[in-house]
This record gives C-alpha cells, structure tokens and sequence, in this order.
C-alpha cells in the first residue's frame, strides 16, 4: 500500500517535470540576433537558459568565434546585466589577451565585465557550473582551449541543469576542439568571411559565417551571413556583398535547408 | 606674502601644496597618541587638539609634569607645540594660541586677551577695534545686551564661553574597538567540522556587533590556535561590506578546500578567533519586491565565492589607463577590491569598423612581411608558418612613443613609432599589424602582429 503510493508520487512528478520542460518559450525567452532569416529559422533567436557551443569553422577562425560569443553575450546581457567571460591560463598565451578598447568597439562596456581566469581546466568548469547557478546573470561566455576531457557528457549535462533552473545563458567557447556529443541546445560553427569593403577599399565591420551543426529541437545544417552594427548592438543582414541568396517566396525556410555560395 | 614674492626674495624656497586630508589624517594620528595621557581627546581642527586632564595629571607628578613630557613627546616628532591649560576647553584654546601677556591667574590672563580671541568673523573684530575694545576684559565690562545689539548674539555666546560662564562640552574620539568574536575551549577541540561549526556561531557574534555599528565586513580573518602553540589563520575577503554568517562561512569552506594541505588539528584548537579588520558602512537594506537589490548580490555573492577560489588577482575588472600605447591601455584590478573612480572609455565614432582588436598580444608576434614599397601597407606576411595574403588594408594609424614619459626625456632619444595597419586577408581574417619605427628613425624596422579582430 505504501510502495505504491510512492510509486504514484514518482510517477506524476516525472509527468510533471517532462510538462514543466517542455513547456515552449515564449518571445522573450529569446534572444534575437536581429538577422531574420536565422531569427525565423530558430524561433525568435537563440534560447535563454540553454548552453550554447560555438566552434571555429577553422583552427585560424578563433579569434571570430571569440568575437561572435562576445556579441551574442552583448545581445543576451543587454545594458542593465554584467557578462560574466571564464578563461583558462593557456587561453592568453594561445588566442591573446582581451583587449577592452575592441570590446568597446564592438559597442560593449568593460565596466559591465568580470573576468574570471581558472588554472587549468578542472577549476574552469568548476567555476562554470557556479556561475551558471547564478541567477543574477544573464550571459556567461566560457573559454575553452583544446580537446579537454573533462568537459565530458556529464559535465556538460551538469552545465546544462545549471542554465535551465537559473536562466543564465552559457555560450561555451570550444577552441581547438572536435565536436562530441553534448547537452547543448545549440551548436554552432563560426567562420569569418571577408568583410564588406568600405571607402578606399578598407575593410569594413565584422562580417561572419555560421553553419548550425545541431539543434536539440530542429532541424540543422542551414548556413547564414552575418553582419555586426556595432551602433545599434544586433547583426544584420550584410547589405548586397553579391554573394547573398534570396530567401526562395512562400517556402519555410526550416522545411528545405538551403546552402549559401560562399 | 604672494608665492612669487617669497620667491623672490629666497630664491631655493622649497614649495609643496596644502593637502588638507593629509594633515587631518596626521592630527587624528597625533590624537590617537595623546590616549596615553587621557581616554578624552577630542580633535580641534585644523591645528589643534583638547585634552581633558581631569583627574589625569598626578599620573605625570603635576600638570607641569604632564607639559613637560607632551612637549619632549612633540618635540621628538619634530613637531612645535603650544600647550595652555585652563578650566574650560574654550580658554585652553584661546590660551593656546593668543596669549602674548604673562599673567597670575587664568582669569586675569584671559581678561588680557585680545578681542581677536573670541574669533569673531573679521567684520565684527574690526568692529570692536574700532570702538576702542582691545582686550577681552575691556569687553568684558560693557553690557551684554549692548554688545548683542551692535555686534550679534555669537558675540556674547563667544564671549561667555571664553569667560567660563556657559560651556561648551568637546566631543572625544572613542576609538573604534576592533569587533571580535572568540570562543575558548576548556578541552582542547580535535574536531575540524566542529571547530567549523563553531566559526558559523562566531560569525553570527560578529554579524550583530557590525548591525549594531551599521556597517558590513570586508575582510574576515580567522585564527585558529592550536593547542602546541601554532596559529593557523584564514583570511577571506568579500566585494561588497556584508554581515551574513552564511556568507562568511561558505566563503571560509572555499578557503579551506583551496588550502594545499587541509587544517590539521593536531592535539586540538583551544582558542578560535573571527576578527573583522577592514569595515564599511553598511545601511539596513530592504529587499526590492522586484528582486534588484537581491540580483546583485547573488552576482557579489559569485564573485567573492570565485575569487576566494582562484585568488583574488584572478577575477577582475578592467579599467582604463590615459595613455596611447594600446598594451598599456587597459589595467586588470581585483574585482574585490573598490572600484576606483570609473573614467571613460574612448567612444567609437558611430559608422565606423573597429579600430582596435577584441584580443592583443603582449608582447607583439614578430612577423616577415613584404611590402610593394618599403614605408607602404604589408603585402604579404607570415605568422606562425602561415602565409597571409593582405586583400584589404587600413592605415597606416600611427602611434608615437610617449617620449615625455622617458626619463632622459631627449628629443634626441624619443622612442621609436608605430605604424598601425588594420588588413584583412582574402579568407577574411582581420589582423592589426605595425611597423615598429619609421624609416628615418630605424635603417630595417622589424614588423609584428599586435592583434586579432573578430
């Protein structure tokens, strides 16, 4: 008699918690990138209270995927909330040190940043899984360079907890790294791509390309343009580079992954 | 006598600006000194300081006794004192400073004081000048209502103090006794959880003396004296004044796991000890129904957590430094520590790409670069066994050497420029290189990567 009451008790608990996660979230939950295609084919944006992995494209593409979690996190703290940017003692010596001058320039406010430098690899998620506790956050970028083995399923599982009952957003930097199987909802390859030139033929503001490796809750594969407006803090849509490929009328774009021509 | 004028006349005048703080800071320092005479010192600035000796001075034989060792006391910090005894703090002061006459007794002596005792503003002083009043007894004569009517009621309050006929009580400093929590053991504790759960009750001790003082620790220090002798203390810091034993005793949990080699009880503790050294104001807040306040500490609450963790130099904030030269823009502070006061960032010129890289190289990576004209853009370079084709290039932007920072300061020997190039390569990696000197200063300038655009 009592087992079974027990029982019951697990079981409309399990029912309730597999209502409670998959309840959809709603718009502002998101976060917008401000580019619509890829704002359209993810919902509204990126989700708040997710772990999120970004991967350069290339071995020498780390400095944009650096930049990309700079911005995104920029979009996800908004003016009011500080970013809080883990790194580990080797990140300085490899990718260089953060410069706050481009942080500026990328329209963020080093006032609003904490860094956080862990000594090896152990203590960096240790510290992660903290500050992803932390409910007072909204952005949490975390830099990790090379294979590490400790961020195993597990760990990552662990992280992924964390964001969700706290609503921080983890974008995890994974620098010099293959992708593994993880609990991130999203993941993400960033690559640069020559920028719009402007007068004289300089180069002009941070233009990227991003693929969407996996998503835990659509469809992946599709590839995007993005360009940074520093002024306004959102991306957009680069403005006729000539290698842009209109989105085709009347089909979702979800439906039929289409492949732009780099 | 105008700066100038004493220049003027000894020509190796030394000159140093008043700084006012720093002799509040030396009186204060001098006050704490003088408990050794009296518990009741009070300060009287900007210059001066009241003791009350009552019942004080048998300690040092007589009054005479105790002058004669403030003055070999001052005398041995170089410094000149003026020292008046008198029944009232006011004549003491007046005393002090305007005496001129000899006299036989205090009243007496005080009667023969100028009018510039009473430190009238200068308006009334010259007032009573002009009306022939020259001494303090003069005035003392006349009738207070007239003296009311024609130079205001703070003349007689001034008057009647110096007189001794009203008071006017000091306000001594108490020194602030440092907040303390112990606990003393009759058997020695042998227990580490125990000895931890015993810190959690001396830091609610130490939370309700600093709610009664409104103020909030910074610094928490805990002492742990073994029963041989050895004292092992723990200190945690905190970025923000706080009184929340729960805090504290997290925060003293992280210490003690950062700890190379655990607390060892050995024999047992027989004194445990929480002291607060560093302390700040800290009002009695109010939680925010919207949950603000409450938001912000949990990001403090992290924060201490970490850098009790990593070390306090291991997170931090950056704040600006004014200079030009990019490497030295920037400065890593503790995030524990203070804010200082936050100047600005240069503000980018809206429209405009990047200038400055999110990440730069200290110091620079040297690169080989071939340029179509040899003070012209790179051409090509390469970097770390990598060959770079430059599509794109901005500059140069050029940044001199701050050679009124030098310490030989030559012209001559000004420090070499930089030419700054922002390029982008035909993958569209974006780089910001320089030239290290220009031609006319160096026969072969050698060229480096300083940064990464994102």
């Amino acid at each position: 008699m009592m087992r079974e009451s027990v029982d019951q008790l697990a079981m409309l608990r399990r029912n309730l918690a597999s209502i409670a996660g998959n309840r959809l979230l709603s718009g502002d939950q998101r976060i917008a990138t401000g580019h619509l295609t890829l704002d359209a084919a993810l919902d509204g944006g990126l989700a708040r209270g997710r772990v999120h992995e970004l991967f350069p494209a290339e071995a020498d593409d780390g400095p944009s995927a650096t930049g990309f979690a700079a911005m995104i996190a920029l979009r996800a703290a908004g003016r009011d909330s500080p970013i809080f940017w883990l790194s580990s003692d080797q990140a300085g010596r490899r990718g260089g040190r953060l410069h706050a001058p481009g942080l500026v320039e990328l329209g963020g406010d080093p006032g609003a940043l904490v860094l956080g430098q862990a000594p090896d690899a152990k203590a960096l998620l240790r510290s992660a899984a903290d500050a992803a506790r932390c409910p007072g956050l909204k952005a949490l970028i975390v830099e990790c360079w090379g294979k590490c083995p400790e961020l195993d399923l597990t760990a990552s599982r662990r992280l992924a907890l964390a964001a969700e009952q706290s609503g921080v957003t983890l974008f995890l930097l994974r620098l010099e790294a293959e992708p593994l199987p993880s609990a991130a909802d999203t993941r993400w390859s960033v690559g640069t791509t020559p920028s719009r030139p402007l007068e004289a033929d300089s180069p002009g503001p941070p233009m990227f390309e991003i693929e969407l490796l996996r998503r835990r809750s659509g469809p992946s594969g599709m590839r995007w343009r993005l360009e940074w407006d520093r002024d306004q803090i959102i991306f957009r849509e680069p403005a006729n580079s000539g290698a842009m490929v209109s989105l085709p009328a009347g089909r979702p774009v979800a439906a039929d992954p289409w492949r732009l021509s780099a | 006598m105008a700066l100038a004028d004493a220049r003027a006349r000894v020509p190796m005048l030394e000159t140093a600006e008043h700084d006012e703080s720093a002799d509040r800071a030396w009186l204060e320092q001098l006050a704490d000194g003088c408990i050794h005479y009296t518990p009741l010192v009070a300060l009287d600035p900007p210059h001066g300081l009241i003791l009350d000796v009552s019942g004080c001075a048998h300690l040092f034989g007589s009054e005479r006794g105790l002058a004669v060792h403030v003055e070999a006391r001052m005398a041995a910090l170089r410094m000149t004192a003026r020292l008046a005894f008198a029944d009232t703090p006011r004549a003491a002061h007046a005393l002090a400073r305007y005496q001129a006459f000899v006299a036989r007794d205090e009243a007496t002596a005080i009667r023969k004081l100028p009018v510039a005792a009473l430190e009238l503003d200068p308006e009334a002083t010259q007032g009573l000048l002009r009306a022939g009043l020259k001494s303090v007894g003069e005035l003392a004569k006349r009738p207070m209502a007239g003296i009311a009517a024609r130079f205001g009621a703070q003349a007689v309050t001034a008057l009647r103090e110096l007189l001794g006929e009203a008071s006017r009580p000091i306000e001594p400093r108490i020194p602030a006794t440092p907040i303390l929590a112990e606990r003393r053991f009759a058997e020695p504790v042998a227990r580490t959880e125990y000895a931890i759960a015993v810190l959690g009750e001396l830091a609610a001790e130490a939370a309700w003396q600093l709610e009664q003082r409104h103020e909030g620790g910074r610094r928490f220090k805990a002492c742990f004296f073994r029963s041989d002798g050895l004292i092992r203390p723990l200190m945690i810091e905190t970025s923000r004044p706080t009184r929340d034993p729960a805090l504290v005793i997290r925060l003293m949990n992280e210490r003690i796991e950062s700890l190379n080699d655990p607390i060892d009880p050995g024999f047992g503790f027989d004194l445990i000890r929480l002291s607060v050294p560093v302390t700040e104001p800290l009002a009695v807040t109010q939680l925010k129904l919207e949950g603000g306040a409450a938001k912000e500490a949990e990001v403090a609450a992290l924060i201490d957590r970490l850098s009790t963790r990593l070390g306090r130099e291991r997170v931090c904030r950056l704040v600006t430094q004014d200079t030009h030269i990019p490497e030295q823009m920037q400065l890593a502070l503790p995030f524990v520590e203070a804010a200082p006061p936050a100047a600005k960032w240069p503000v980018p010129t809206p429209g405009e790409p990047p200038l400055r890289p999110l990440h730069l190289f200290d110091p620079p990576q040297p690169i080989e670069v071939m340029a179509s004209v040899p003070d012209g853009p790179p051409h090509r370079f390469r970097w770390r066994r990598k060959f770079h084709e430059v599509r794109r290039f901005e500059g140069p932007e050029r940044i001199a050497s701050e050679w009124w920072k030098r310490r030989d300061g030559a012209v001559d020997n000004a420090g070499l420029t930089r030419d700054y190039y922002r390029v982008e390569d035909a993958r569209g990696r974006r780089f910001w290189v320089f030239r290290h000197g220009l031609f006319d200063e160096k026969p072969n300038p050698k060229w480096y990567l300083h940064g990464l655009f994102a």
